[in-house]
Order: structure tokens, then sequence, then C-alpha cells
């Protein structure tokens, strides 16, 4: 087998920063940012102003303004739950295939660079313009909180909050490169933005549906088995992924995602906090899930491009 | 021109699954400091080839030597040192000339300072200077051809493969391009590989051309060298003369003569062994006419592809 020849990373750094200058221009990510803040800020005030009358009462003080929601605004989390798999598609759909219809594929390829630099690049560039994106929005929270509450976040609201931000960054590389995957297969941007989405309703709206009625034809019957089956077939999808793992995060109480019996119950002291590892661990499975998904989908759009025809 | 062998492409195959061969055993070689054109209908096989060439498509059979490297295996050698102008030229069109070529031009590892000396040298010689700040957008088909050929010039390669160049562009532009081509050998010392399915437009620029059709390269050398190949070493010489009389029969009945056709009522062409055209003025003036032209006439570059393509048994498409 032959080795590659110099660094196979060769023409990265370019790509990347080419990248992520584009997405800091681009109406596309403005709008889509506005969108967040304004809509993020809405929940984040309205939950500001119910939790000014607990202070004090409660330790998570700073996490409880990413969950808690007031008719009939929605909280923070369900904006973001909403918006980040949005942001990562419109980055992502027309990444490949917009370089098809402005040919300039095979004169960038020429360039002494692997063709698989460009993949790498460009989710590298998407990946860092999310990053700063929700890390500023993660900053203007914590800014807030302490604005409106008066009360400092301890190292373990900040801990969790870190956390919150990992997943949320994991949930929108995700649909980033499920975006990408379909600027690979099909030419038009249309056609593939829309099958990205297709593919976000279907697990936001429809999947839920459907795990149920899978579960309750597999359960034969047994309430136990179908309430299990039901909870293992909806994690199959990443909205709910990231619902169940946002919420062990954010919600210290939580502790269980599974189905309990109340036998299990038993000894328990309810709504006592769980420390930051033990929700880290009772999250891991989730973690690995979509780590396996970001591997498994990135390694199907490598296979993809690596096999594309670079003729326009 | 030197002696040196810089691109050798020895039993070059592309077949494609269905069984498709878009480019079939072709051998060819290119030397230092020439202009190569491979020349063909659309859909023979050039871009494939170039694109083979480049590492950017995998052969089925056959080896590409580029200055001693296998574009498959060492494609970053290969890159580094060719430059590829592709026929359907695209450059993102938000960014500026100057930023476009900024883009590329940062791959080479080059610092700041001698990115900015290139792109401005190149974009000088390409006459795009006032423009280097304007998005691309804004630019005609010419100018990003002229853009492709700066991208070039900053790339400073030793091998310049260009595919198509000439493509959508007007008359006028294509002469002024085809000159900014051989410009690339002449002050930049290039070698440059060409694919053209504009015959007679390139043949000026080449020295030597390679004609393709369906796959294979059926013919190549210089243009003299494929009208001798073709047409042996017969002579075409051109007569035009008024008077009373037909010269047809005259004509025909002269020495050496092979064929006359007709082009006009007093204009012919004449096919020969050998140069009489001082016989035909005698004969044309005893027979009381006027001669208002006499000329050699050298086989085009179209009628040498006519003729390969009749002779390799190809039926015309």
């Amino acid at each position: 087998m032959n080795k590659r020849e110099g660094s196979a990373l060769t023409g990265l750094k370019v790509v990347w920063l080419k990248e992520l200058q584009d997405y800091a221009g681009n109406i596309r990510m403005v709008v889509l940012m506005v969108l967040i803040i304004l809509t993020a800020g809405a929940s984040m005030y309205v939950a500001a102003q119910t939790l000014r009358t607990y202070v004090g009462e409660d330790s998570f003080m700073l996490l409880n303004l990413f969950t808690i929601s007031q008719n009939p605004i929605p909280s923070f989390l369900s904006f973001i739950s909403f918006l980040v798999p949005l942001t990562g598609i419109a980055l992502g759909f027309d990444a490949i295939n917009s370089e098809f219809q402005n040919r300039t594929l095979g004169r960038i390829l020429s360039q002494p660079m692997y063709r698989d630099v460009l993949l790498f690049g460009k989710a590298l560039g998407a990946l860092s313009a999310m990053a700063i994106v929700l890390l500023a929005l993660w900053l203007l929270v914590i800014g807030c909180a302490m604005f409106f509450l008066g009360v400092p976040p301890s190292s373990e609201q900040i801990a969790r909050a870190l956390a919150f931000y990992g997943i949320t960054l994991l949930s929108a590389l995700l649909w980033y490169l499920v975006g990408m995957g379909a600027s690979i297969i099909f030419r038009q941007s249309a056609v593939s933005a829309l099958m990205a989405l297709a593919l976000w309703l279907f697990f936001m709206i429809f999947w839920p549906m459907i795990s149920q009625l899978l579960a309750y034809a597999m359960g034969g019957g047994d309430s136990f088995r179908t309430a299990r089956l039901g909870v293992v077939l909806g994690r199959v999808s990443p909205y709910q992924l990231f619902l169940e793992s946002s919420l062990a995060i954010l919600n210290p109480s939580t502790r269980s995602l599974g189905v309990v019996l109340f036998s299990q119950l038993e000894g328990a002291i309810m709504g006592n906090a769980l420390p930051f590892g033990q929700s880290m661990l009772l999250i891991w499975p989730h973690l690995t899930a979509f780590l396996a998904s970001i591997i498994m989908l990135f390694t199907l759009s490598y296979i993809l491009f690596q096999r594309k025809e670079i003729r326009m | 021109m030197g002696n040196d062998t810089v691109v050798r492409v020895s039993h070059l195959t592309k077949q494609y699954r269905k069984g498709v061969r878009a480019v079939d055993d072709i051998s060819f070689s290119l030397q230092e400091g020439e202009i190569f054109g491979l020349l063909g209908p659309n859909g023979s096989g050039k871009t494939t080839t170039i694109l083979m060439l480049l590492g950017l498509l995998e052969s089925t059979h056959g080896n590409v030597d580029i200055l001693g490297f296998d574009p498959f295996r060492t494609p970053l050698a290969v890159k580094r040192q060719v430059g590829y102008m592709p026929d359907t030229i695209g450059f993102y069109e938000y960014m500026s000339a100057y930023e476009n070529l900024d883009y590329t031009a940062r791959f080479l590892g080059l610092d700041g300072e001698q990115r900015n000396q290139r792109i401005i040298k190149a974009l000088e010689k390409m006459r795009l200077s006032n423009r280097m700040h304007d998005k691309v957008r804004t630019f005609s088909h010419g100018m990003k051809r002229r853009l492709g050929l700066a991208e070039l010039l900053v790339k400073q390669p030793r091998i310049a493969i260009l595919d198509e160049p000439t493509q959508g562009l007007d008359p006028q532009s294509i002469t002024e391009f085809l000159s900014l081509i051989a410009s690339l050998r002449e002050s930049e010392g290039m070698t440059v590989l060409l694919s053209s399915h504009q015959l007679e437009e390139v043949q000026s620029v080449c020295d030597r051309v390679g004609l393709f059709s369906r796959g294979k390269l059926i013919s190549f050398g210089t243009v003299a060298q494929l009208s001798q190949e073709h047409f042996g070493n017969n002579v075409m010489i051109m007569l035009q003369a008024e008077g009373e009389s037909d010269l047809l029969p005259l004509l025909k009945r002269q020495k050496s003569v092979l064929s006359v056709g007709r082009e006009g009522a007093d204009r012919f062409l004449i096919t020969s062994e050998q140069d009489i055209r001082a016989g035909l003025a005698q004969a044309v003036l005893q027979a009381g006419c006027n001669l208002s032209a006499l000329e050699l006439r050298h086989h085009s570059l179209n009628e040498i592809y006519q003729q390969a393509f009749k002779e390799a048994g190809y039926e015309q498409t």
C-alpha cells in the first residue's frame, strides 16, 4: 500500500480559514444568529423575571434560566433545540454542490492539497463558526443571569452550562454533516436543502410517533417492554438525544432517562440533585451515540466525495 | 523548445463501469517549453485525459509521468508544478479578483509579501490591475479567463494545462487570448498543454498537436508532419483567373496535376505532385486569361483531422 506523500493535512488551514471568513460575513449566518438571539433573548428575559421571585431558594438558578418557560413563550432550550439543527443545515446544505455550481472545484482541487482536505476544512470552518456563535450566546446567558438575578453562578452550574454548550455544538455539527452529505449527493442546492430539512422534520415530528407505533407493535402486549422499546427507538432521533441529554445536564434532579419501576425508586430521595459527574454518566450513552453518528456521517460524506467525479 | 521530456503518457486508458472507454490506450509525450494541443470534438476524451494527468481521476490502465512523478501516487508534487485552467472556469463570485488569487496562492505556502507581489504582477500582465478589487461577479467571461491565466502566473508552474481555453470567447478575444497563452511560454518558460475543439484557432500557437477522436489519439505531430502523413507530399495551389474560355480542362491537362476543384466561377484548387505555379501561370496567360491570384495553400488542421478521421475508419459524426 502506498503511503501518502507529504502531510495529509496540507492546505487544511487555508481552507479552514477561508470557510470561517466566509461564514463570518454570510447573510444566512447573520439572519440565523439574529433569530436565535431574539428568540432566546425573549425566553431568557421571561425566565429571569419568573426566577427573580425565587432568588435564594434554588441553588441552580442559572440552569433554570435555560429550561423555564412561561406561556406563550417556550424555554431557551426549546428554541435552541429547534434553531441549532436549522443553523447546521443552513451552513451545510450547499457546502460541496456550490463548488460544482460555481465551477470552482476543479480549480481548487488542482492546488497542492489532497481532495479530502476540502471536506475537512469545510467541516472545521463550520464547526468553528458555530462554536464561536454558541459561545457568544452562552456567555450572553451567563452575563444576563448575573445581571438580572444578581447571583454569581457556582462552579457546578458553570460546568453544567459548559456541558450543555458541548452537547449543543455536537448537535449543530451532526446537522451540519447531514446538510453536507446532502450537498455531496445532490447537485442542486435547493434539492439538498429540502432533503436535509425533510430529514430534520422527520426526526423531530414523525419519528416520535413512528417509534411509539413500532414499540407497540414489537412490545407484544407487555407494557414494560413496550415502554422500554419506545424509549430506545425514540433515541434513534438526534433531536431526542439532544433533548434528553440537555435536560439531564440542566436539571440536576434528573436521576434516570429510561423507564423506572416503582420498586427502583424505593429509598431514593426524590428531588435531590445529582453531582455533575453522575449527570455526565447518565448522558454518556447519549454523547457516545452523538459522536458515533457524527463519525458515521462524516465517513459517509468522505466516501461519497472521494468517489465523486470532479468534472462539472 | 528543450529536449527534456516533461510529460510522458503511455497506454493511458479510462474505462467506466458500463464498459464505456472514455480514453482508449493513448500514448504521447511533451518536450519542455513546447505548446502541445490536444484537439478533437467535444466528448472525445480530452478532459478525461487532462484530469488523469492531474491525478484528479484514476486511470484504468497505463502510466503517466509528470516531471518524474506519478500524479496519482504523488499528487502534491505534481500539483505544485502543474497549473490547471478548467474548461468551465469559475471563481468565488463574492470575492474580488485579488482575494480569489490570494486564496489559491496560500496553498503554495508563500508568505504575504510574496503573494502580494506575484498577484499584482500577474494582474498587471493580464490587464486586470484596475479591476483587482472588484467582485468577480462583475467580470465578463473573457475577464474570468484572463483571471485564470493570472492564477497560473501566480503559481508559476513548469507546466500549464489549459482545457478549452478559448471556449465562449468572441473572435477578437480568442486572438488576444491565444497571444497571452503564447506568452506563457515566451516570458515564463512554461510548457503548455491545451485542449480545444476549435482546431483552426489554436493551430496558430501549437508546436505540435494530437488529434483525438472517441477516446483515441488518432494522430500527432507538427501540422506539417500531419499534413504529410495524411496527404503525402502533394502540393495544393489556389489559382484565380478571368477569361473567355473555361480553364478547367486546361488545368487538368498540366503535368503533375492530380486533381482540380472549382471553388468559384474563376477560382480553382489544384492538387499536384510538386510546385508547378510557374507552369500554371504560363498556361493561363497563353490561353488569354487574366491571372489575378496564384498561391500555395496548406492543408488546414480541419482538413487533416477529417482525413485522419476517415483513415482511422470512423464515420463522420
